[in-house]
């Protein structure tokens, strides 16, 4: 008995959705609109994190060591900065690798290639470079090391920096907050636009819900075609809405490698399709069941 | 057997539709209940299949009390009362086969039966030939009678018609009220509202006459006078 009421409730479901092959038409757009809408989200939302991280990871404060500072004692300090409460990583920098970079740097620059060339001792110092998990709480970590007053730390360049490296981390958090305010305010748009189109499909058949319980079907029987016809929009829309998605991502891709440090937007993509998708789907069969429970509600009363 | 004991409907303080209505009606007997529009006959019928719930007053079917029935129960008294009306409402996107079937599927039976049911059943009430027809391409006689199929599928103790032949030509008219004495005859209760004068008065049957909200005359072989 209720394999057989489960069996009519799906082909009963699949032949309105076939018949009423314009409103079907019209709820999936809707969706797949909303599905874009909250696809674009959550791609944005990675690329976002992505290009906030790569900045964050730049802002850094150097502790320089007065030439000659033996090695050991150095390294000695490095895990002893690691146990400062909110430092994310403590990096050393040898004199002979400052060296390095410097010449690196200034390696089309001849007059300062050739006056370095001139001294005969390395002129850069060693040091090691912290960064921090919260960057806006990096005055609390250089007084921690101030407090030491370690006799082979020439100086720290946070005070000099002080103002940009604030500056940078408020706009970071800011964007953080703008970002995720953005994205509720766009799903709520989203979702109320796809539960009213759903509730206005179900209103155009008020008259048959009316019908169905005229002759004695019980609320589920009546109630269970919608559901599984909500299920058919919201897959639908997820299989569309990925499909659309392809072509965009693998247009932009090349576009977006450059603020995201090399990384390939639409390999990543690829990479995650399965999560995307499911996501997707997720989102529109719950949003779209949901919705027709609530807006067949009123029409079961009595 | 059906009993209205006192029933008062009240929509709003400006809207009475029924005021103490006492009825009894007996198992197998062909009631006609007549009235001008508004005088509460549509309602009458809406309380006895819960539509509506009376403001007063008690409603009996059988041995239950039906305005003591909760909303599960409901659909279980709905199979047992076929109603037509005078628009059909049928469903648009079911043929008259999927309109007639779709009574026996909501009430859970075996897919055997209803193959075996609905084409006789429409073939009762002679649509054989348009059975999967949709109701666009159904004139009003033949949807009434497709209406009345589905109705009657289920094998009701109480057939209701509320102005089945309000939107049919005499023709029309005269088949479908023989299709109500038909149903009467294989042992159904009809209770048929109406205000077709010419319909009443062919009967000879019982008369219950309404106005404004109250019964002003139950006769057991009645004419339509008001």
């Amino acid at each position: 008995m209720a394999i057989e009421s489960l069996k009519r409730i799906m082909k009963s479901a699949a032949v309105s959705f076939w018949r009423n092959g314009w409103l079907s038409t019209a709820t999936v757009l809707v969706m797949v609109l909303t599905l874009f809408v909250i696809g674009g989200l959550v791609l944005s939302s990675v690329l976002f994190n992505t290009i906030l991280a790569s900045v964050e990871e730049k802002i850094d404060v150097s502790v320089y060591f007065l030439p000659n500072t033996p090695e050991e004692l150095i390294i000695n300090l490095k895990s002893e900065f690691q146990k400062i409460p909110n430092v994310r990583e403590v990096a050393y920098v040898s004199q002979a690798e400052a060296l390095e970079r410097f010449r690196e740097r200034h390696k089309d620059n001849p007059v300062v290639i050739e006056s370095l060339q001139e001294l005969e001792d390395n002129p850069l110092e060693a040091s090691l470079n912290i960064s921090a998990i919260d960057t806006l709480k990096f005055q609390d970590i250089v007084t921690a090391i101030e407090a030491r007053q370690e006799p082979t730390v020439d100086k720290i360049n946070f005070r000099e920096n002080q103002l940009a490296i604030e500056r940078l981390s408020k706009i970071t958090t800011a964007s953080k907050t703008t970002g995720a305010v953005l994205a509720i305010v766009l799903a709520f748009v989203a979702v109320l636009v796809t539960f009213n189109t759903v509730r206005l499909a179900i209103y155009t058949a008020r008259d048959e819900i009316n019908v169905m319980r005229l002759v004695g079907a019980t609320a589920w029987y009546i109630r269970g075609p919608f559901l599984v016809e909500g299920i058919i929009d919201g897959a639908l829309a997820a299989v569309v809405t990925t499909a659309i998605y392809f072509p965009i991502i693998w247009f932009l891709a090349p576009k977006l490698q450059l603020f995201l440090d090399g990384v390939n937007m639409f390999d990543y993509f690829v990479s995650h399709f399965f999560e995307f998708f499911a996501i997707l789907l997720g989102t529109s069969v719950v949003l779209s069941v949901l919705s027709s429970i609530l807006a067949i509600r009123r029409y079961l009363k009595v | 057997m059906i009993f209205f004991e006192n029933v008062s409907k009240i929509y709003s303080p400006t809207s009475t539709a029924l005021k103490g209505v006492t009825l009894r009606i007996q198992p197998k007997e062909f009631v006609s209940i007549v009235g001008p529009s508004g005088s509460g006959k549509t309602t009458l019928l809406k309380l006895l299949t819960v539509e509506e719930r009376p403001t007063e007053g008690r409603i009996f079917f059988d041995q239950s009390e039906v305005t003591m029935l909760r909303p599960k129960e409901l659909p279980y008294l709905r199979r047992r009362i076929g109603k037509v009306f005078q628009d059909y409402r049928l469903l648009p996107t079911k043929t008259a086969y999927e309109n007639v079937a779709f009574a026996l599927e909501a009430a859970g039976h075996l897919t055997k039966e209803i193959e075996h049911d609905v084409p006789q059943v429409l073939e009762l009430v002679g649509l054989t030939e348009k059975i999967h027809h949709f109701p666009h391409e159904l004139s009003g006689g033949e949807l009434q009678r497709v209406a009345i199929a589905r109705a009657l599928v289920n094998r009701p103790e109480v057939f209701l018609a509320d102005e089945p032949t309000g939107n049919l030509d005499p023709v029309n008219t005269r088949e479908i009220i023989r299709l109500l004495l038909k149903i009467n005859e294989l042992g159904a209760t009809v209770i048929l509202a109406t205000h077709d004068k010419e319909i009443i008065d062919s009967l000879d049957r019982r008369v219950v006459a309404l106005e404004k909200g109250e019964i002003i005359r139950d006769e057991e072989r009645g004419k339509y006078i008001i």
